[in-house]
């Protein structure tokens, strides 16, 4: 039998980490990456240091995988940082950091893991949105910007990697108690939430469910398409 | 041989390995064969195809990690990528940078 190679960046924590654990679980040959070295492991996941805006560790993170496995699978871009802030309020340096890592970060892995992936005529690339992006929402401007171009761009790369047998697509999460939204009210959690159809935070369990459904053999025909959480 | 002339070669054996599908019909590659634009033996999805094919197996043979990423790819008069010299050339400067 012959183990999917996934590679899931921001693995130290939060999603990511619960991205990388499911997915060794289920049997992935597994790589993350994030900046600092995590503090948990697990006996099918390997662990590299980058930083997801930096060209030549990102490309000697995919130059590790092609060279110790031969092909890339599946890409899961999670890395990303937030920054709440009113926009009148916001340093212009916070915006090209946020730009910086959710977009050209998310660029380069996306652009790297296609280079791996088009070598065997296969691949699924799963990009992280936001329900921020939707509903348009107020004090999150360089983030939402940020998510809203990884939509953009999750369109454009389908339609660029689609002749190579690689789908990609994009999830929106809506509020999960992680360390992303650990500085925000709890009343404007609540606000999101009662937007939403089905009025609950998210867990885990709903982003892999996704995930799964992205980078399953048989979705070999849904690409460019993003998916909101909780009915947006 | 020099660092050029061994990238040359490998250019040249890294399209004759990928198949006539992806490098026109040119039987005789040399550097002076023009890859790209007008004449050129490859449309933008063959010379895609060579560039990361290039980049990987220069990875593989000289270890060394190189971007042959460039802004004017896609230019008819400015590419790096209009023949086999020179990308030869590009490949060569980008390696040193590396």
């Amino acid at each position: 039998m012959t183990h999917s190679v996934t590679l899931i960046s921001g693995t130290s924590k939060g999603i990511g980490r619960y991205l990388a654990e499911y997915y060794c679980g289920r049997g992935h040959v597994v790589y993350g990456c994030s900046r600092s070295a995590p503090d948990w492991s697990h006996k099918s996941y390997s662990h590299l240091l980058a930083d997801v805006t930096d060209e030549s560790q990102a490309k000697a993170v995919f130059s590790q995988i092609r060279r110790e496995r031969g092909r890339l699978d599946n890409l899961i871009n999670n890395a990303g940082i937030a920054s709440m802030n009113h926009s009148l309020l916001t340093p212009l340096a916070t915006v090209r950091r946020v730009l910086d890592t959710n977009v050209a970060g998310c660029f380069l892995f996306c652009r790297e893991a296609a280079k791996v992936m088009k070598n065997s005529g296969y691949g699924r690339i799963v990009n992280f949105s936001t329900v921020a992006v939707s509903l348009n929402l107020e004090g999150e401007a360089a983030y939402v910007s940020s998510k809203a171009a990884v939509e953009a761009l999750t369109r454009v790369l389908a339609r660029e990697f689609g002749e190579f047998g690689i789908t990609v697509n994009s999830i929106g999460p809506v509020p999960i108690a992680t360390d992303l939204i650990k500085g925000v009210p709890s009343d404007k959690i609540q606000r999101i939430v009662q937007m939403q159809a089905i009025k609950r935070m998210g867990r885990y369990q709903d982003i892999s469910n996704v995930t799964d459904f992205f980078v399953q053999k048989g979705s070999d025909f849904i690409t460019g398409q993003n998916i909101y959480l909780g009915g947006l | 041989m020099d660092m050029r002339e061994q990238i040359i070669e490998l250019i040249i054996q890294t399209a004759k390995d990928l198949g006539s599908d992806q490098i026109g019909t040119a039987d005789d590659l040399s550097e002076e064969t023009i890859l790209f634009g007008k004449n050129g033996v490859l449309d933008s999805m063959g010379l895609v195809t060579l560039v990361i094919a290039v980049e990987q197996e220069i990875e593989d043979r000289y270890e060394v990690s190189t971007a042959l990423a460039d802004e004017k790819a896609m230019s008819q008069a400015h590419s790096p990528y209009r023949t086999v010299g020179t990308l030869a050339d590009y490949a060569v400067a980008q390696m040193d940078n590396g």
